[in-house]
C-alpha cells in the first residue's frame, strides 16, 4: 500500500448505527409537551412510537394511515392555522410519492413544515429500489427556499429538529441509519474538521454521515476537510473562504445521496475563480438492482472508504 | 369604486363580465356561482375585516379552475376592489386563472391542480380543534370531476373515520366527470361516515338549509347539482 493510500477501513464502513430515529422520536415527544404549536402527522411508519402521544393529543398527533398525499396536505392545512407540523415517514414516501403536495400544499401555500425522513438513500438496502430514495435532496432542490439538513449523528439530529421547530419555514431533516462516531457543530455552515498544510491542495466537503469515511479516506492527503450537516442553504461564502485559503481551487464534495446534487452550489460559490470540482455520491448511471446491506451499496457506488480514497487520490494528485 | 356599488347577487354577472379570457373554463366558473354566493352571503362567518381572525370560517376553493365567479363574489363582498377584476390574468394582477392565496386577500388556499383542497381543509379543521376553536367551520369546494383524483379519497376516508364535524365539503356536480360515479357521489362520502346531502345547486334556500343544518359528530358533504 502506498504511503498516501487508504488506512484500514472496516471500522469506519460499519460504524454503529447512531440511533437518529430514536433521537427524533424523543425530541418530537418532548416538543409536543412544551410547544402547543407542534403537531405530528404520520402515515403508519413509526406510529407505534407515538401511540401514547396520540391518545393524549388526538388532534395534534394524527396517523392518516398509508396515505402520504393526505399526510402532507394535512400538515399544510395545520400550518395555515399557525401550527408547526412534523411530517414523518420513509424517505421515498415522504419526498417522492407526495412531491406535488410538497410543491403545492407547502411551498405554494407558503406554509411551513418539518419533514423528518428515515431510510435515506439505501439504508433499507434489503428492501430494494422501492424503499430507496437517493434522489430526495436533488428533487427538493427544485423547490426554492427549503432548508435541508443531513445530520451525521443522533445529537445533531436532535439539535437540528429542536431548532427547526422554533421556526415556521420548510425543512427537510434527512436521518440515516448510519453516521459518525462523534457529533459535530451544526450551526455555522461548513466546519473545518482537519486543516492541511500551508500548501494544501484543496478542500473536501463531507456531508453528514460521510464524514468519518472521508477522514479515513483522505488521511494521507494534504487537503482541508470540512463538514456540514446543512446542505440547503449551502454555505457558499464558507466554501469560498476555505478554497481561497488553499493552494489549489480544487473541491471534492462527498454526499450520501445522488452524485452532483450540490455541484451547482459549488460552481456558484466559486464563480469568482478558476476551479475544479468532483462530486461523489450515489451514481446516476444505473439502477443498482441489488439487495444486501448498505455497505454493499456503498461499494457499488464507490462511497465506501476505499472508493472515496481512490477518487480523492485521482482528483487531488494529478 | 367600492363593494357597495356591486354588492348584490344581481351584480355578479356584471362582475364576471369585467374579467375576460379563460374561455375554456367559463362553464365551470358559472357552475359555482350560486353556491359561492350563498356561502359568502349567508353561511360563512368571514368579512374583509376578519380575514386574519383565527376564529373566522375558512372557505377553500379546491377546484381552482374558473375562478371568475369566486373573484366576483369576493369583490361583491368587499374582499377585492372591483377595479382589480379588469386586470384578471395580467402579469402583475393578483387575480390569475387559478387563485393564489399569497396574492389575494381572503383567498385561503392557492389551487388549480386538482385534489389538494380536501387535505388542506382536513388539516385546517384538525388544527382548529387542537387549538380549542370550536366555532369556526372549514368549507371546501370540489368538482365532480375533481373527485377522480385519488388524493380526495384519502381525505374523505380519514375525515369520516375521525368524525371531523367542523369540516364541510361542497361538491359541485355538473356531470363533468368522464367515467361517472355509479350509485351517486354522496355514497362515496356516506360510506365513510359523512352526513351526505344532495340539493339543487341553484336553489339558494335549499343550499342554505343543507349547509346550516347540524351534523354532530360527522363531517358534512353537500352535493350541489348544476346543469351545465
Amino acid at each position: 500500500m502506498p504511503r498516501n493510500g487508504p488506512p484500514s477501513l472496516s471500522t469506519v464502513d460499519n460504524v454503529t448505527p447512531t440511533r437518529m430515529r430514536e433521537a427524533f422520536v424523543s425530541t418530537a415527544l418532548a416538543s409536543l409537551e412544551t410547544d402547543p404549536r407542534v403537531t405530528v402527522v404520520l402515515a403508519d411508519i413509526s406510529e407505534d412510537r407515538f401511540e401514547t402521544a396520540a391518545a393524549r393529543y388526538p388532534e395534534r398527533v394524527v396517523n392518516v394511515g398509508i396515505r402520504e398525499q393526505l399526510m402532507v396536505g394535512v400538515a399544510g392545512g395545520m400550518a395555515l392555522t399557525g401550527m408547526r407540523p412534523i411530517v414523518h415517514t420513509i424517505a421515498p414516501f415522504l419526498v417522492e410519492r407526495p412531491f406535488e403536495q410538497l410543491k403545492l400544499d407547502l411551498s405554494h401555500q407558503d406554509a411551513g413544515a418539518v419533514l423528518v425522513g428515515v431510510g435515506s438513500s439505501y439504508d433499507y438496502a434489503a428492501g430494494g429500489r422501492t424503499h430507496m430514495a437517493p434522489g430526495d435532496v436533488a428533487l427538493l432542490d427544485t423547490l426554492p427556499g427549503w432548508r435541508v439538513h443531513v445530520p451525521g449523528h443522533a445529537d445533531e439530529a436532535a439539535r437540528l429538529l429542536r431548532d427547526s421547530l422554533e421556526g415556521d419555514d420548510r425543512v427537510y431533516l434527512r436521518l440515516s441509519e448510519r453516521g459518525n462516531a462523534a457529533a459535530r457543530p451544526v450551526d455555522d455552515g461548513l466546519v473545518t474538521v482537519r486543516s492541511g498544510s500551508a500548501r494544501r491542495g484543496g478542500v473536501v466537503v463531507a456531508v453528514g454521515p460521510m464524514l468519518d469515511r472521508v477522514l479515513a479516506a483522505t488521511d494521507g492527503l494534504d487537503v482541508t476537510v470540512a463538514y456540514t450537516a446543512t446542505v440547503r442553504p449551502f454555505d457558499r461564502a464558507g466554501l469560498n473562504r476555505l478554497v481561497a485559503a488553499a493552494g489549489q481551487a480544487d473541491v471534492l464534495v462527498v454526499e450520501p445521496y445522488l452524485e452532483g446534487t450540490s455541484a451547482h452550489e459549488v460552481a456558484t460559490a466559486l464563480a469568482d475563480r478558476r476551479h475544479r470540482q468532483r462530486s461523489l455520491g450515489v451514481s446516476r448511471a444505473d439502477e443498482v438492482r441489488g439487495y444486501g446491506t448498505a455497505a454493499d451499496h456503498d461499494r457499488a457506488h464507490g462511497l465506501d472508504t476505499e472508493g472515496i480514497a481512490k477518487a480523492a487520490r485521482d482528483f487531488f494528485l494529478v | 369604486m367600492t363593494a357597495t356599488t356591486f354588492g348584490r347577487y344581481a351584480d355578479l354577472p356584471a362582475l364576471v363580465g369585467f374579467m375576460t379570457g379563460d374561455e375554456k373554463h367559463q362553464a365551470a366558473a358559472e357552475s359555482t356561482l350560486d353556491v359561492l354566493w350563498v356561502l359568502y352571503d349567508r353561511v360563512l362567518n368571514v368579512t374583509p375585516e376578519t380575514l386574519d381572525d383565527p376564529d373566522r370560517d375558512r372557505f377553500l376553493l379546491s377546484k381552482g379552475h374558473g375562478p371568475a365567479a369566486y373573484y366576483a363574489v369576493l369583490a361583491a363582498k368587499g374582499f377585492l376592489g372591483v377595479r382589480e377584476l379588469r386586470a384578471w390574468g395580467a402579469f402583475d394582477s393578483p387575480l390569475g386563472h387559478h387563485p393564489d392565496r399569497v396574492l389575494v386577500p381572503g383567498v385561503e388556499i392557492g389551487s388549480g391542480s386538482l385534489g389538494h383542497g380536501l387535505g388542506l381543509a382536513l388539516g385546517t379543521a384538525l388544527a382548529l380543534r387542537a387549538q380549542g376553536r370550536t366555532r369556526p367551520r372549514v368549507v371546501a369546494l370540489v368538482g365532480d370531476a375533481e373527485l377522480d383524483e385519488g388524493s380526495n379519497h384519502e381525505a374523505i376516508a380519514v375525515a369520516g373515520r375521525l368524525g371531523i364535524d367542523n369540516l364541510t365539503v361542497v361538491v359541485i356536480d355538473n356531470q363533468s366527470d368522464s367515467l361517472g360515479w355509479p350509485g351517486g357521489i354522496g355514497e362515496r362520502f356516506a360510506v365513510e361516515g359523512w352526513d351526505a346531502r344532495a340539493v339543487e345547486g341553484r336553489d339558494h334556500a335549499a343550499l342554505y338549509e343543507a349547509l346550516t343544518t347540524a351534523h354532530p359528530g360527522r363531517p358534512l358533504a353537500v352535493t350541489a347539482r348544476v346543469r351545465s
